[in-house]
């Protein structure tokens, strides 16, 4: 097992790939029955410390239907300069330069170790980034302040020669001409009506004819400027400006009646900025940043009225279908998204406030473009300010960590077809041989347009195996996989990036052992994660929770070892045991769970669980907790009601948040200000080792989690409490007769019970 | 006269005689009726002489030129009379038979004859006394002449004499009223025996009786001078008219009197424009000499001789009728006299048409029919001796200008607008506020119907008033608001009837009886009077304010200040032209100037600015900003105000941020392609930044072009002028879309004024664009084809005075009556919801409304009638506001006393507006056919009922309405009414809107302009030089004139002016080198440069605009235009001139009659 476990790790290092079976079934009846199926998880940006960039353009197969990329699994005849391709088969002559090519002198995309290789290619015009600011301005004060401080601070973590544009709004949309001297000049639009592409275009005057006037002075007749240039304008030209604009920026002017929520009209902010790139910028990386303190209350995309007295949408009334405005509101922004989508752009959410801000009905706006979205608190908080700093992170060669209009082409053998993808994308609509007609995720394509990524994002990509039964594959064969991601590089350089695996076949009948063996449960966990939540936003989620349910069911079946209708014989083997663990906290995730959340949140967990890589959505789906106690060094424990002891300091990480939770002693200890008697300096030791820990998570993930301290019995103990199996409630804490742990008020299903149950229905003759 | 009369009922009545006493005759009062003034004839006796002097001028007479009348013995006449302004003095000259003395002693004839006028009433007043009758004074004048005057009337009938034909009879009548008025003169000697009117008629008979009333005045002054003469003009008879005035006439009275026939034939076709034609050749050419030689002979060159005839006439006439009385008199005086009697009875004799009539008249007299048959045919009508405008103004700003005019007595008439009189508020509201057509209403609507003399009042809430006059009372009456009548709601006024010890009080509009709301209580003293009477302006004057309380606002909601918002258009032309720079320059110092409450130390005005081309943009000049901001919303189709907060802003605290945002907006689009504009979105803007601010204001819009870029009221060029003239005439006045109406209506509401400023190098549809600035009360300045140099000033000068003048905003005005009578029309700028209420957004102290009255039922003289307005206002501190206006007037049963009380210059206002709209919907030519058929119904009524019976060939004026005619006709040319080639749509739309709110004195000027002499003036004086009649006759080739009607101001240099005040006036050497383009006259060290410029400055500050400057050099191309404004002559777009119309009239007169 360890080699399979070591297998998959070298594959995950080099190519950014985890696949749910590393040994494939032959045919799909086999297939089928795996239950769990044939997908991977594709981290397409995985950063590379060691793969250098080649600079020339890959080598395609000529065959215009397949067009693969020469990779190191082709055969290649050095005589004759030929090559095979490993997907159709097709002979190719090597081009020209390929000329003193030999067994001994191969190029790159020949070795081996380079399954993955990046391709830098001179192509077209190169633009420079752009980040327009999308401005709610119905901020409390201080939330304005701290919000207007980031973006001034924000500039000069942009690249100089970065186009920047200002959209602000509020009861109205401006749009800020950043170029104008002497007189700061906006365009205003009424936050109620909804324009299109062209009006917006017409009314800022970047029509074409109507380029040449209304413009400022500043420009020399002959040098005819971008068009769009007034309102997006080059870092280091405007950021002394863009800093007095943003500084100037005053809150809404618009009074608002008590018992009303200001009038914001972020549907109408959010279609002028895509209209505005729509026009000037198709097809460029640009990133939409909108931030905003509060729901969308009048004007398409709007959320909520602005009567306070009317709450905003929750759970209940969804459920109830009590929900006017939500169809319509969510409708605009996918338009939105879908029109932004395709210009290759993409929107980044910052949403801020106590109160839900409509994210429900945005989500598609990150979701389908690669933005990202951050919920918080306030615009005045570490979380923001922190994680939008972070945004603009820089890699180890110095580079942003962002990449953008990237799209991702899928090849596969024969014997394999593309059932879809669930990640931050979206199809191109790309019909091919290898499109598989059975749909999972996005599907019926077999390319995705991914506007914005990061070296983590990562999409899990569904396959189905299509070889008949009767059709046994030779002994030997492999099945291959070629994913090709080009993109926009933050250099501005245009790359593509190949990845070519192959995994042997294994006839499921005679040789299960191996594609036991060659299971990856974390994976196949993630996968089916996905694949539910992915389903969870469309269905009810019973209906979900009952598919995942039997999904695990039919797979113990298939894979456990028991004696029929005998639960107590059951056994799993080893690359299967954690697996129903997962499934178990999954249930009880807030990504399928709603309960306690409002339907922000819900958009909100969800679009992060739909695009971290693989460890990320482990720790989402069953968060990690740590223990630090006097007893030995900090040790990571069951994430189990039993694992809170009074004398323990736990550090839990959902991922999205960290909880430092004090044992009750601890926190009796901490009270009488022990820690700051020299003598008990261990003590103080105990307790900042958690806080220390925290803060290097902290530092490193993105979005920043919310930061929670806490000790035994204190009201953000929820946090802990709501994410431990409840082994100990209140209903078995007698029975259980154990001393320790803390009992979780819960009518909840703890993970005994729910093996218990799972052994019971697994061995069943009657499923 | 009226005025006297009104004054003796006054006391009767038993209104505030206390102040009336100012109107002196007191013995008068005995006599209700009698004319009073008195006191004024011997004003105006004195000021005659004053008259005289100007006469001199005449002595132009080089100006023969004057081709138009023509021929060689127009020379004389002209040269005679000289005084081509004077017509009376010229006609007196004739008289004195050698012209060049005659002309001597004519012009203090002439004076007599105006001061006649003036004082015709006074006179009458006197005869009056013992006539009774009111009408007598007019009649009284007749009286005179009947009787005694005879002579003094003979003089001027004299002149018809000499036309012996018939024209003289018409003449004759004309003259009867002359000699009414000469019978004036007579007054002194028939003025007591007159007594009055009354007598008048009868006396005189035919002469005094009928005309004199009207013409008295005319013909007064010459009755008592001389004056005789200027009688003469305005009546002209028809006969005599045609004979003198021209060819035409004489054919045309020709038939009249001898042949009937054959002239009424040419009578009726030649009318105006026939008669147009035909007078100038054979008239003058042939008639005039024949004229002259005929009668004039001896005196008159001019005229026809009247002399001979009207001792003839004379004889006959006084039997018969007044013709015959005048004819009487002419002789004697003759003349002078008789010419122009003659001349009008010319113009009346192409009336002609009726010929027939006169024919039955001059059978009448016997005399006539004789005469008539030879004279006329040669004579023409002498413009001398028709009614002259310049006469009756000098007489009335002589007879009335020195003595206060003291508004305690119920039903005077003020002065003349054109008099400088001060006012004192004894009760009733000052004329400076409301001019009424007639202080003397008929007490049945039968009776009014029958005259048809439009009941109107023409009202400027907000009047500006001279320094010396103090401005209404602030009252505020507590948190109760003020006391009103319980039913009608009347506010408290002087007319309110105290009873039950004070306790109570009656309403003298509606007679309800209301309680006197405690802290109102105060004991009555014996006459009934509450003791602290003169301690409140409600109870003692006519015009005061009260404090509105919040039930009074908006809402319920003290309203906050105003704000004015400019809006710029910065296209493309704009731009070009150096005007957007022109304004942001001015703006700058201009904010310092905004109105302010009295004794505040700065204006609460807030303001705000707005530039747009087809799209708009907004600023936001907070004054926490370092530079502005500016705010563009494309968003055209769906206007909304960016902004909030630092749009509308206290100049003072944003005053950096303004003056930089002044600096760069030329700046900002000095480099704009852009041409198309927008305009409705403009006001649209404006509206919603004023409804956001919560606050009433004004928008000044500077526009320059056609509003064709995509938008809300959009227009499209729809100018054609091949409609002139045809049914759909009408849809050039009227919007091209309804969008704009709509618009108003929501301006309205929020009290949102737009003002706008338009500099059209093509067709702009003044006629849409300006409906928001019509019916929100605002203004609209045009520069066509603005030019920086020329233009510049004139618009700088209006601009601050625009923005600096007085204002109210949200404005509700209603007009309470007493009942009886009831406002049913409203003319002026504003939009009415409701038949009530007439609604302004802003109103300013220029800003007129005419209300028309009605009967709904029955008035008693008693009690007269009584009128109050109430407007309710924002100040310009935003303080709301009441300010009341009442006035009484005097109720009648005889309809002379109503034509007695007549203001001829408020009717016109009245009817030129009523016209102005009337085009809205009818074909021009209807509407001119209606007021042509009004005012002959209007004389002929009077000529009916009034005048003492006689020839139907007489054409005989009331003494208040000789002015009349020459009036309408002013009216029928006007631009809007009869366009000449040169005159745009554009131009016709603007003039249509300007006219709807203009005062009485605007009116007046700018339908007769005034044409003053520069040349003549006194280099070492303040004063103006005298001005003289708009006819081309009277100008010389050797001087230089000045021309104004409140929009322009010409200044026609004749072909032979000396060099030397040519370079005295233009610095150049040469009346070649003279400039036309010049818009200002160069600043030249010299007395006559001095006076000429202090004159044009002088003439600027007395009008609401700035006027612009024209140089015209005589047989220039821009002398046509300046020809437009000749108004007495012929048009040449067809209008007629003077003396045709008055024949024209005359010939309705007797249709009407037959």
């Amino acid at each position: 097992m360890a080699t399979y476990l070591e297998f998959i790790q070298q594959n995950e290092e080099r190519d950014g790939v985890r696949f749910s079976w590393n040994v494939w079934p032959s045919s799909r009846l086999e297939a089928t029955r795996m239950v769990v199926p044939l997908a991977c998880l594709l981290t397409p940006l995985k950063e590379r410390l060691d793969l250098p960039p080649v600079q020339y353009e890959p080598v395609l197969c000529s065959r215009p239907t397949c067009k693969a990329v020469l990779n190191p699994l082709c055969q290649v005849d050095y005589r004759a300069k030929l090559w095979a391709c490993n997907f159709c088969f097709q002979r190719n002559q090597f081009p020209p330069a390929y000329a003193g090519i030999s067994e001994l002198n191969q190029p790159a995309e020949l070795m081996p170790q380079f399954s993955t290789i990046e391709y830098i290619v001179q192509r077209g015009p190169q633009t420079p980034l752009i980040f327009l600011y999308v401005v709610d301005t119905c901020l409390e004060e201080d939330d304005l302040q701290a919000l207007k401080e980031s973006l001034q601070m924000s500039l000069s973590l942009l690249p100089a020669d970065a186009l920047v544009g200002l959209i602000t709004f509020g009861r109205m949309v401006q749009v800020h001409e950043l170029s104008s001297e002497g007189i700061s000049k906006s365009y205003v639009f009424r936050g109620t009506k909804d324009l299109t592409a062209k009006q917006i275009q017409d009314m800022l005057g970047l029509s074409r004819p109507a380029v040449p006037m209304q413009q400022g002075r500043p420009l020399q007749p002959h040098e005819q400027p971008v068009i769009s240039s007034r309102f997006l304008q080059p870092v280091h030209k405007i950021d002394m400006n863009l800093t007095d604009l943003l500084g100037e920026l005053q809150r809404d002017p618009w009074p608002v009646m008590q018992g009303k929520r200001p009038l914001r009209s972020t549907g109408v902010a959010l279609s002028i900025a895509v209209g505005l790139l729509e026009g000037t910028f198709p097809n460029t990386g640009a990133r939409i940043m909108l931030f905003t303190g509060g729901p969308p209350t009048q004007g398409p995309g709007m959320v909520v009225g602005d009567e306070l007295k009317t709450p905003i949408r929750s759970w209940h009334d969804i459920e109830k279908d009590n929900t006017r405005l939500m169809k319509k509101a969510t409708k605009h922004y996918e338009t939105l998204a879908n029109r932004t989508a395709a210009n290759g752009h993409c929107i980044d959410i910052y949403a801020c406030a106590l109160d839900q801000t409509g994210l429900l009905e945005m989500k598609c706006c990150a979701n389908l473009t690669g933005g990202h979205m951050v919920m918080g608190d306030s615009f005045n908080t570490s979380l923001f300010k922190q994680t939008f700093q972070r945004v603009f992170n820089k890699g180890f060669n110095g580079e942003f960590r962002m990449a953008f209009g990237a799209s991702l082409e899928v090849k596969t053998s024969r014997e394999l077809k593309i059932a879809g993808a669930i990640g931050p994308c979206i199809s191109l609509n790309a019909k091919g041989p290898c499109v598989s007609e059975n749909e999972l995720g996005i599907g019926g394509t077999s390319q995705w347009k991914i506007c914005s990524l990061d070296p983590s994002t990562t999409l899990a990509i569904y396959f189905e195996v299509v070889n008949q039964h009767n059709a046994p594959i030779p002994q030997g064969g492999r099945g291959v996989v070629q994913f090709v991601t080009q993109y926009q590089h933050s250099s501005m350089q245009k790359r593509i990036r190949v990845t070519t695996i192959a995994r042997n076949w294994a006839d499921a009948q005679s040789q299960l052992q191996h594609i036991e063996a060659a299971f990856d449960q974390e994976a196949a966990a993630v996968l089916m994660a996905r694949l539910g939540v992915y389903r969870a936003e469309s269905e009810e989620g019973p209906d979900v929770l009952r598919w995942l349910d039997r999904q695990l069911i039919r797979l113990c079946q298939k894979f456990g070892q028991y004696n029929k209708d005998d639960p107590n014989s059951f056994r799993l083997s080893e690359s299967f045991s954690l697996y129903p663990q997962f499934m178990f906290h999954l249930r009880r995730s807030p990504f399928l769970q709603v309960f306690n959340n409002s339907p922000d949140e819900s958009s909100y967990y969800r679009h992060h669980f739909a695009r971290q890589d693989l460890t990320q959505s482990l720790i989402m789906i069953q968060p990690i907790l740590y223990a630090y106690s006097f007893c030995g060094p900090p040790e990571p424990v069951l994430l189990d009601s039993s694992s809170i002891l009074p004398d323990r300091i736990l550090l839990m990480d959902t991922f999205f948040q960290i909880v430092i939770y004090l044992g009750e002693t601890i926190a009796q200890w901490q009270k009488a200000g022990y820690q700051d008697m020299p003598e008990y300096e261990n003590f103080k030791h105990l307790l900042q080792a958690p806080l220390d820990d925290a803060q290097e998570i902290l530092q490193t993930r993105f979005p920043m989690p919310r930061y929670i301290n806490t000790e035994h019995g204190g009201s953000q103990a929820r946090f802990l409490l709501s994410k431990v199996n409840p082994s100990q409630t209140h209903n078995n804490l007698y029975a259980w007769g154990q001393e320790s742990g803390a009992p979780i008020l819960t009518d909840d299903v703890s993970l005994q019970v729910f093996m218990d149950h799972l052994k019971k229905l697994a061995v069943s003759s009657a499923s | 006269m009226s005025v006297n009369q009104q004054a003796h009922t006054g006391p009767p009545y038993g209104q505030a005689q206390p102040g009336y006493q100012g109107y002196q005759q007191p013995g008068y009062g005995g006599q209700p009726l009698p004319g009073i003034p008195h006191s004024q004839y011997g004003a105006y006796n004195g000021p005659m002489p004053g008259y005289q002097q100007p006469v001199p001028p005449q002595g132009y007479f080089p100006s023969l030129g004057f081709p138009s009348k023509g021929s060689p013995v127009s020379l004389n006449s002209d040269t005679s009379s000289l005084a081509p302004n004077f017509i009376g003095l010229l006609r007196a000259p004739p008289t004195s038979g050698a012209p060049p003395p005659a002309s001597g002693a004519s012009l203090p004839s002439g004076h007599p004859v105006y001061s006649q006028f003036g004082q015709g009433d006074v006179q009458n007043g006197i005869p009056a006394s013992a006539a009774q009758m009111h009408r007598p004074p007019a009649s009284q004048p007749f009286l005179p002449g009947s009787a005694p005057t005879p002579v003094s009337q003979t003089s001027t009938f004299q002149q018809y004499g000499p036309p012996p034909g018939s024209a003289q009879q018409l003449s004759n009548q004309m003259a009867g009223m002359t000699i009414g008025s000469t019978s004036t003169p007579a007054p002194p000697p028939a003025g007591l025996g007159y007594g009055p009117p009354t007598s008048v008629p009868p006396v005189s008979g035919s002469f005094s009786a009928t005309g004199s009333g009207l013409y008295t005045p005319y013909t007064s002054g010459q009755g008592p001078p001389p004056t005789s003469v200027s009688q003469g003009l305005p009546l002209a008879q028809p006969p005599f008219s045609g004979q003198p005035i021209s060819t035409q006439r004489l054919p045309t009275q020709v038939p009249g009197f001898a042949p009937p026939p054959s002239s009424t034939g040419i009578g009726p076709s030649s009318y105006p424009p026939t008669t147009g034609a035909p007078r100038p050749s054979p008239m003058q050419g042939p008639p005039l000499p024949g004229q002259t030689v005929a009668g004039p002979p001896t005196s008159q060159p001019n005229h026809v001789s009247s002399p001979p005839p009207p001792s003839t006439m004379s004889g006959p006439h006084p039997g018969p009728s007044p013709m015959a009385g005048l004819h009487g008199p002419p002789p004697p005086t003759h003349p002078p006299q008789p010419g122009y009697q003659m001349q009008q009875n010319g113009s009346f004799g192409q009336a002609r048409g009726p010929q027939p009539n006169y024919g039955g008249a001059y059978p009448g007299t016997p005399n006539y029919g004789s005469q008539p048959g030879p004279p006329p045919p040669p004579k023409r009508l002498d413009p001398d001796s028709i009614p002259s405008p310049i006469q009756v103004i000098e007489d009335d700003r002589s007879n009335r200008g020195s003595e206060p005019f003291v508004t305690g007595v119920r039903g005077q008439v003020p002065p003349l607008v054109t008099t400088n009189f001060l006012v004192k508020d004894q009760g009733n509201a000052s004329p400076r506020y409301i001019r009424c057509t007639s202080y003397n209403i008929p007490c049945t609507s039968d009776m009014a119907k029958q005259s048809q003399v439009p009941l109107a009042a023409v009202i400027k809430p907000l009047a500006t008033l001279p320094p010396e006059e103090t401005l209404p009372y602030l009252v505020d009456h507590g948190e109760s608001g003020p006391v009103r009548c319980n039913r009608c709601k009347a506010y408290m006024c002087p007319f309110m009837q105290f009873i039950e010890g004070g306790r109570r009080f009656q309403c003298c509009f509606c007679s309800c009886v209301t309680e006197v709301p405690p802290h109102y209580f105060q004991h009555l003293d014996h006459t009934g009077k509450r003791v602290d009477f003169y301690d409140r302006p409600e109870l003692s004057l006519g015009s005061y304010e009260f404090l509105a309380t919040v039930d009074y606002c908006k809402n319920n909601k003290f309203p906050s200040p105003p704000a004015f918002i400019f809006m710029i258009d910065v296209s493309y032309n704009a731009v070009k032209s150096g005007l957007v720079r022109l304004i942001c320059e001015e703006l700058k110092s201009l904010l310092d100037y905004l109105p302010r409450e009295g004794n505040m130390e700065e204006s609460a005005i807030r303001v705000g600015f707005v530039t747009y081309n087809k799209v708009l943009h907004f600023y936001n000049v907070k004054s926490s900003l370092a530079q502005p901001q500016m705010m563009v919303v494309s968003d055209v189709a769906d206007m909304f105000v960016p902004l909030l907060d630092g749009f509308l802003v206290n100049v003072n605290e944003s005053r950096t941020v303004i003056a930089s945002l002044l600096d760069q907006i030329p700046e900002m689009f000095a480099d704009t392609r852009e041409t198309e504009t927008v305009f409705a979105p403009v006001i649209q803007a404006g509206l919603e930044a004023l409804k956001a601010a919560e606050c009433a204001g004004k928008l000044f819009i500077f526009h320059t072009s056609l509003p064709i870029a995509e938008a809300p009221g959009k227009l499209k060029n729809r100018d054609d002028k091949k409609l002139i003239n045809t049914d759909k005439e009408k849809t050039l006045f009227q919007p091209q879309t309804s969008f704009y109406n709509n618009l108003a209506k929501d301006c309205v509401a929020q009290g949102c004024c737009v003002d706008l400023f338009i500099f059209p190098n093509q067709y702009l549809d003044v006629a849409t664009l300006g409906v928001v600035t019509y019916q929100t009360g605002g203004s609209i300045y045009k520069y066509a084809y603005f030019q920086l140099e020329t233009d510049q000033d004139r618009f700088l000068n209006d601009l601050r005075r625009d923005v600096q003048k007085e204002v109210g905003f949200d404005a509700v005005m209603r007009v309470r009556t007493s009942t009886g009578i009831r406002a049913t029309d409203f003319f002026g700028a504003f939009y009415m919801s409701n038949t009530t209420d007439v609604e302004m957004a802003g109103l300013d102290c220029d800003k007129t409304i005419t209300v028309e009255f009605k009967h709904d039922d029955k008035l008693s003289e008693d009690s007269g009638a009584l009128l109050q307005c109430a407007l309710l206002y924002t100040s310009c501190a935003g303080q709301r506001r009441l300010r009341i206006h009442n006035l009484s007037l005097n109720c009648c049963t005889q309809l002379a006393d109503l034509y007695r009380n007549c203001e001829t210059d408020t009717l016109i206002n009245y009817l030129a507006k009523y016209a102005y709209r009337g085009v809205l919907n009818s074909p021009v030519k209807t509407v001119r056919d209606a007021l042509i058929n009004q005012c002959a119904q209007i004389l002929a009524c009077y000529r009916k009922n009034c005048a003492s019976p006689s020839s139907a060939g007489q054409l005989i004026l009331p003494e208040c309405m000789k002015l009349l005619p020459v009036y309408l006709n002013c009216v029928l040319k006007s631009d809007v009414l009869q366009p000449g080639p040169e005159v745009t749509t554009d131009d016709r739309a603007y003039i249509r809107q300007l006219v709807t709110s203009m005062d009485v004195a605007e009116t007046n000027v700018f339908f007769y302009p005034r044409l003053l002499p520069l040349t003549k003036a006194d280099v070492d004086s303040d004063s103006l030089p005298a001005a003289i009649r708009n006819s081309e006759e009277r100008l010389s080739k050797g001087d230089i004139y000045l021309l104004e009607n409140g929009l322009n101001i010409f200044v026609w240099v004749g072909v032979n002016v000396q060099q030397g005040l040519i370079q005295n006036l233009f610095g150049v050497s040469s009346f070649s080198q003279i400039s036309n383009t010049l818009s200002t006259l160069p600043v030249l060290e010299n007395p006559f440069s001095k006076k000429v410029r202090s004159v044009v400055d002088m003439l600027q500050v007395q009008r609401s605009r700035y006027m612009k400057l024209i140089i015209v050099k005589q047989e220039d191309k821009l002398e046509m235009l300046f020809k437009h404004f000749l108004v007495e002559d012929k048009s040449l777009s067809g209008g007629a001139s003077y003396v045709d119309f008055l024949c024209h009239m005359h010939k309705e007169i007797r249709q009407l009659l037959s």
